[in-house]
């Protein structure tokens, strides 16, 4: 379920348009104004308010963000105003150009989205970066990653709900196999986790675990330091369970010491109108703490004023 | 006995059968022949013992060949099977045709074909279409059925929606046109048709840029890439499909007019003519042309029959 509270009349674009206009307005910004304005509108709401921005001003409101805001706030704000499928075009893009074995952006956009939703990534990728999703891929990574990633991110799965029993079975036993050779990035294992449809895949880990007594994630745990080991279990669990995925990103990212702005951003801004809502529910089960009482302790200012937002808090 | 001479009338009904070789079968000339040949059955008898291909004696009369006959059911078919293919969207084609190489054991060269000859929207759409009709993706079919050593390189051409604008960065084009050479001339411990380099390349650029990176290395090495390809055949394909789809279909149809073509290579003459009347069917015969010598109109009207040919000249003429 979605966090993202929109109110029950809305203004129209062209208003909001213009009260945006009077945020920047002068000396300082109003950045109360922005949140409560952009913070609790729909994607294609927000689609129309840019397009109404750049009518009256001959300006692109983004553009015009990014000369009066800064920081993590501006950022969390960038992200949320963008479309979903550019929003995601430009992560991919910023995780590709900064590559590292750690990075997750890209798993996440390919398996915890629908494959039409995928493909209007691409769709968006072609249109920002001139170049697609798969060729930037391809060329900034390597090796074992590279093998998992292009399919990833060029999977266009089915996405009905039949299943081959049969078949769940066969493939449980050679994704067992792989495993137990340590044949990780063997091409079989890659191509059951970058082709099956994600009911088939949930049907074949619930086999393996059936079968073989542990869940295929335990099993994949055997060096906690190999990067392509962490990339997999995120893969499988991106597919199987997405909102206990992403709760870990947010616990991760809020935890100890010091706060990863741009994970917390992340999460927040792209599940926001999915299922922001669930998530923090298991957040709260998980750490017996609201998440946003944990957003309030680990943030502060606009920034934190604009992740509530996005988490429900009425304007 | 000494077999009887043929007549010109039989010859005539022979051909109309697609007896002398040729694509589909006269159907005019079939009919005009049952009215010109009513009380006349010794003119049948004759015709069975002239055609030979068909009819072979048995005892006290002349029976079918069974192969003749199922021969004879695909050049019928032909008729309805571009009319079929025609009428049906382009995208239900596509899905139909890689979905069947994939269940028989036929050549996969159409999977390279569609994969690289149709624009991006349209090979995503055969993905669509794919999703509907046979509840697997296409991927998926393709990985799982393929094993051959190029199994990879497919799924990659098949899974691919390349940026069709016409930037292009020339320093990346130069390095990988080397980048390719490289990888052909250094024998490695993987196939060529399995570097991942290779298959990085020409699964993911764009085809203008591959275009350009082509050019470049026929300008560098002296020889295209695809005589350096020498027996790599679906590298081969790939880069023909990728670099010039009328030169690679105009070579299709070719092969399918030859003498002695097989099935599935004859059929290849309705998928080209389909496929390309509303794409490219002009410049696929300025490449014939060229290529050898001749009009395609000209050559299809040779070698062709009946409504078949009809239908073949109404979508290839202008």
């Amino acid at each position: 379920m979605a966090s993202l509270k929109v109110p029950a009349t809305v203004p129209s674009p062209s208003e909001d348009a213009e009260q945006l206009r009077k945020a920047f307005e002068g000396w300082g910004t109003n950045e109360g104004l922005i949140i409560s304005i952009l913070g609790h509108r729909s994607a294609a709401q927000r689609r129309a308010i840019r397009q109404a921005y750049r009518q009256s001003y001959n300006e692109e409101l983004l553009k015009a963000l990014d000369g009066e805001i800064s920081g993590d706030f501006e950022r969390a704000v960038l992200l949320w105003t963008l479309d979903p499928a550019e929003r995601d075009a430009w992560l991919a893009n910023e995780a590709v150009r900064k590559w590292r074995p750690e990075n997750r952006v890209l798993i996440e956009i390919a398996c915890a989205r629908s494959s039409g939703e995928l493909f209007a990534v691409r769709q968006a990728y072609h249109a920002r970066f001139k170049r697609s999703l798969e060729e930037d891929v391809a060329a900034h990574t390597t090796g074992d990653f590279r093998k998992l990633l292009v399919p990833l991110v060029s999977a266009y799965r089915y996405e009905g709900e039949e299943i081959n029993l049969t078949l769940a079975k066969s493939e449980a036993r050679m994704l067992h196999e792989k495993i137990s050779d340590k044949a990780y990035n063997h091409e079989e294992l890659i191509r059951i986790l970058t082709t099956r449809s994600k009911a088939q895949l949930i049907k074949t880990f619930n086999h393996y675990n059936d079968e073989f007594g542990k869940p295929v994630n335990k099993d994949l745990k055997s060096d906690p330091k190999d990067d392509f080991l962490a990339a997999l279990r995120a893969t499988i669990r991106c597919i199987c369970c997405p909102e206990r995925y992403f709760e870990k990103v947010i616990r991760l990212a809020i935890n100890g010491l010091g706060t990863d702005e741009n994970a917390l951003t992340r999460v927040i801004t792209i599940r926001a109108e999915v299922d922001l809502k669930v998530i923090a529910e298991v957040y709260q089960k998980r750490n017996s703490m609201p998440l946003e009482r944990a957003i309030k302790g680990d943030t502060s200012g606009d920034y934190e004023a604009m992740l509530l937002a996005l988490l429900g808090q009425e304007a | 006995m000494a077999l009887p001479l043929v007549t010109e009338e039989c010859e005539a009904v022979i051909r109309a059968f697609s007896g002398l070789g040729g694509l589909g079968v006269d159907e005019k000339a079939l009919v005009s022949a049952l009215g010109k040949w009513r009380r006349q059955p010794e003119k049948r008898a004759q015709l069975r013992k002239s055609f030979v291909g068909f009819f072979t004696a048995d005892g006290s009369f002349e029976r079918c060949e069974d192969d003749y006959i199922r021969y004879l059911k695909n050049e019928f078919a032909r008729f309805k099977n571009i009319m079929v293919l025609w009428a049906m969207h382009p995208w239900e084609r596509d899905a139909r045709w890689v979905h069947h190489v994939l269940h028989k054991p036929l050549p996969l060269d159409i999977i390279v074909e569609i994969a690289c000859t149709r624009s991006s929207e349209e090979l995503l759409g055969a993905r669509k279409a794919y999703h509907a009709l046979f509840h697997h993706s296409l991927e998926e079919d393709v990985a799982y059925h393929v094993r051959e050593n190029y199994s990879n390189l497919l799924v990659r051409l098949v899974s691919a929606y390349r940026y069709e604008g016409n930037r292009i960065n020339k320093e990346m084009a130069t390095s990988e046109a080397e980048a390719l050479y490289s990888a052909i001339k250094t024998p490695g411990v993987k196939k060529l048709v399995e570097n991942e380099e290779v298959i990085r390349i020409l699964t993911t650029r764009s085809k203008p840029h591959l275009r350009v990176t082509f050019k470049h290395y026929k300008e560098k090495y002296g020889k295209s890439i695809e005589e350096h390809l020498g027996d790599e055949l679906c590298l081969r394909e790939t880069v023909q499909c990728l670099d010039s789809p009328p030169k690679y279909f105009s070579k299709v149809i070719n092969k399918a007019l030859k003498d002695g073509a097989d099935k599935n290579t004859k059929d290849a003459l309705t998928r080209v003519i389909v496929s390309r009347a509303d794409v490219d069917m002009k410049e696929i015969k300025e490449a014939y042309h060229q290529q050898y010598g001749a009009e395609l109109e000209d050559v299809i009207s040779k070698n062709t029959l009946g409504s078949y040919r009809d239908a073949l000249l109404s979508l290839a003429g202008q």
